[in-house]
């Protein structure tokens, strides 16, 4: 990983923070007790499937919505019922909420008229982040509707960014976009954000977007924050199978702790050697991720090993990967394209890894 | 023939029976000479000469005045309501929205004698003012105010539901992009909802200005006769007078007018546009 700039490793007064923030709907908390803090020019994701309140969270921090109960602190001071055209924040969404009757340029001046800024400035402004944005000029007079999606994006970025936020935030404007360019989009939008050096907030129901562009990612589920952390922590140390399982494939195997201190699972009875910390570990799921599994010549070839029958496989551009069943239970191993696994359907063949590559996790 | 044009046949079928051939018809009929009841006579220019002698004009200009003037207030009396009926009332604009139709059910001259009923000398308001609180007041039955009430009150439905379907196309996401980008709801409305919802206002304002010119009740039933528009002089041409061909001409220059300036209003407004879709 990459050093980050300075200022986001000194621990200074944190940009945002909440403290219990709650949102109920009836008896339903759609929003329940978070508490997070976010740096100063950090770029955190919330991360989470549909329902799980993360709209509801940032139309809050937004200041569409007010929580039941809670406080949202901006450096400090309570923002709670400061409405959203007093914030010093701004936000993307994920219909983009463009003006249909405004050109690309009178959408990007649009903060600036409603401050009043005379229209000579105005358009400075706007060419100015026309250009951060690689929108062309000639734009500038173009009907915002005439744009392709791809640029109206930029053209809802830079209008946000011409309101001058403290903070930014997304609210999914990339889940509506084509793969290909939903993935050129995603590092645009982190080199955006290095060279703007705000603080971006964005939500997401994919971690795998989350994982391209964010310093740390939060995963909400239920309403609730079930892991805060680095992409990198997320995703080698998950601390539920809810959060290993959001990133891509991996292989659950439900496992009890046996009285010999192995791990024994709990459908075939077979003992496995457990990860080297996990002293408290009574029952939950071991967690493997399929470029961890390798496949042995033979069963003593790795800590844990497991015999089954080669079933399938899927070219993943980079990456192969094996359907591997083993007696009713279903694992998936991944090799590089370059290394792939010779062999035929219906093989017999033993996968394994070391015991230190699987995680442990109780829920 | 291409299955889309063989499946419009019935409707094109039916248009030029039913819309077409009675303009047509109309139209021809306009260049008749006068007080014939035919088809066939030689066709003339004798009609429109009388009328561009006579003081017709004089009712055109009360027609077309009566109609700005209904449109304008109907603008903005409707717009407020549509705005509470979308944005305001909840739950109770469905309630609302059917006190506003339920009069639609009632003729208009059952609803334009009871206007009569309510405004007239001794009526239900003038003699409730008389006799409970001793008001004297004059009526403003059979005057121009009177034309106008009834004008604004007949028409207010068709101004009313094409803006309550205007403002309630108007994205709530936009509204709030607008508010996080720091307007306050003035700058959201003039600059956001109001623009947004012109396609609605403009559509409204057509259809009640169309239906207003061709008014005819309202002057006769609450103005008493005081205010003549084009339609009554059309009206008496057909019947009164049974010169047919003179209320075909008048008829044809009422349709030039009215279409010329809907054609202008949507020359300068293009719908498309508006609605951001061009």
């Amino acid at each position: 990983m990459l050093q980050k700039h300075a200022n986001l490793m000194t621990d200074s007064q944190p940009i945002l923070s909440l403290k219990s923030v709650r949102k109920m709907f009836g008896p339903h908390a759609a929003v329940d007790t978070i508490n997070i803090d976010i740096t100063e020019g950090e770029f955190f994701t919330i991360v989470g499937p549909s329902g799980s309140g993360k709209t509801t969270l940032i139309r809050m921090l937004a200041g569409m919505d007010q929580p039941t109960s809670g406080d949202i602190l901006l450096r400090g001071t309570r923002i709670n019922d400061l409405p959203a055209n007093k914030r010093p924040t701004c936000m993307v969404f994920q219909s983009l909420a463009l003006f249909p009757h405004r050109t690309v340029g009178q959408n990007i001046e649009f903060p600036l008229k409603i401050r009043g800024e005379d229209p000579a400035k105005r358009k400075v402004r706007a060419l100015q982040l026309m250009t951060l944005l690689r929108l062309p000029e000639s734009y500038y007079g173009k009907n915002v509707m005439k744009c392709s999606g791809g640029e109206r994006q930029r053209v809802a970025l830079a209008r946000a960014l011409a309101y001058d936020p403290q903070i930014l935030f997304f609210d999914e404007p990339l889940s509506a976009i084509d793969y290909k360019l939903r993935k050129t989009l995603e590092k645009e939008l982190k080199d955006i954000h290095r060279e703007t050096n705000k603080t971006f907030i964005y939500i997401t129901h994919s971690l795998e977007e989350a994982m391209v562009m964010s310093d740390r990612i939060g995963v909400m589920r239920d309403g609730k924050l079930v892991q805060v952390g680095t992409p990198h922590e997320i995703y080698t140390a998950p601390r539920s199978r809810f959060v290993s399982e959001f990133v891509g494939d991996v292989n659950v195997i439900p496992v009890t702790r046996a009285g010999n201190g192995r791990l024994r699972m709990n459908d075939s009875g077979r003992e496995l050697v457990p990860p080297g910390k996990a002293p408290e570990f009574a029952s939950g799921h071991l967690v493997v991720r399929p470029e961890y599994l390798r496949f042995l010549k033979q069963t003593s070839d790795a800590d844990n090993a497991l015999e089954g029958r080669l079933y399938n496989e899927y070219a993943l551009g980079s990456r192969i990967q094996y359907q591997v069943r083993v007696g009713e239970n279903v694992f998936v191993v991944e090799k590089l394209r370059q290394q792939p696994f010779s062999g035929k359907l219906d093989d017999k063949v033993i996968i394994g890894w070391d015991a230190n590559d699987g995680i442990l996790v109780s829920e | 023939m291409s299955p889309g044009f063989r499946n419009a046949l019935p409707v094109m079928l039916f248009l030029l029976a039913g819309f077409a051939a009675p303009l047509i018809a109309v139209t021809w009929f306009s260049f008749m000479p006068p007080r014939t009841f035919a088809f066939t006579g030689t066709p003339t220019l004798e009609n429109y000469e009388t009328i561009f002698q006579s003081t017709s004009y004089i009712s055109f200009l009360w027609s077309l005045a009566l109609a700005a003037l209904t449109v304008v207030l109907l603008a903005l009396i409707a717009y407020p309501v549509a705005y509470g009926l979308v944005r305001v009332f909840g739950k109770w604009s469905m309630l609302a929205t059917l006190l506003f139709t339920i009069p639609l059910f009632v003729s208009e001259n059952i609803r334009l004698y009871g206007w009569v009923l309510f405004l007239i000398k001794n009526g239900v308001m003038l003699g409730t003012l008389k006799t409970y609180f001793g008001i004297q007041a004059e009526s403003i039955l059979f005057t121009l105010p009177a034309i106008v009430l009834g004008m604004v009150y007949v028409y207010l439905p068709f101004m009313l539901f094409p803006m309550t379907l205007g403002i309630s196309m108007v994205p709530q996401d936009t509204r709030d992009a607008a508010t996080d980008l720091g307007a306050s709801r003035w700058q959201v409305f003039r600059e956001v909802e109001l623009p947004l919802s012109l396609p609605g206002i403009m559509i409204g304002c057509l259809l009640t200005f169309v239906l207003a010119v061709g008014a005819i009740a309202e002057a006769k039933v609450l103005g008493g006769q005081q205010i003549i528009p084009i339609t009554h002089d059309i009206e008496i041409a057909f019947t009164y007078s049974q010169n047919w061909p003179l209320g075909a001409a008048l008829s044809v220059l009422l349709m030039l007018v009215v279409g010329a300036l809907v054609v202008l209003v949507l020359r300068r407004f293009d719908l498309d546009v508006l609605l951001g879709r061009r």
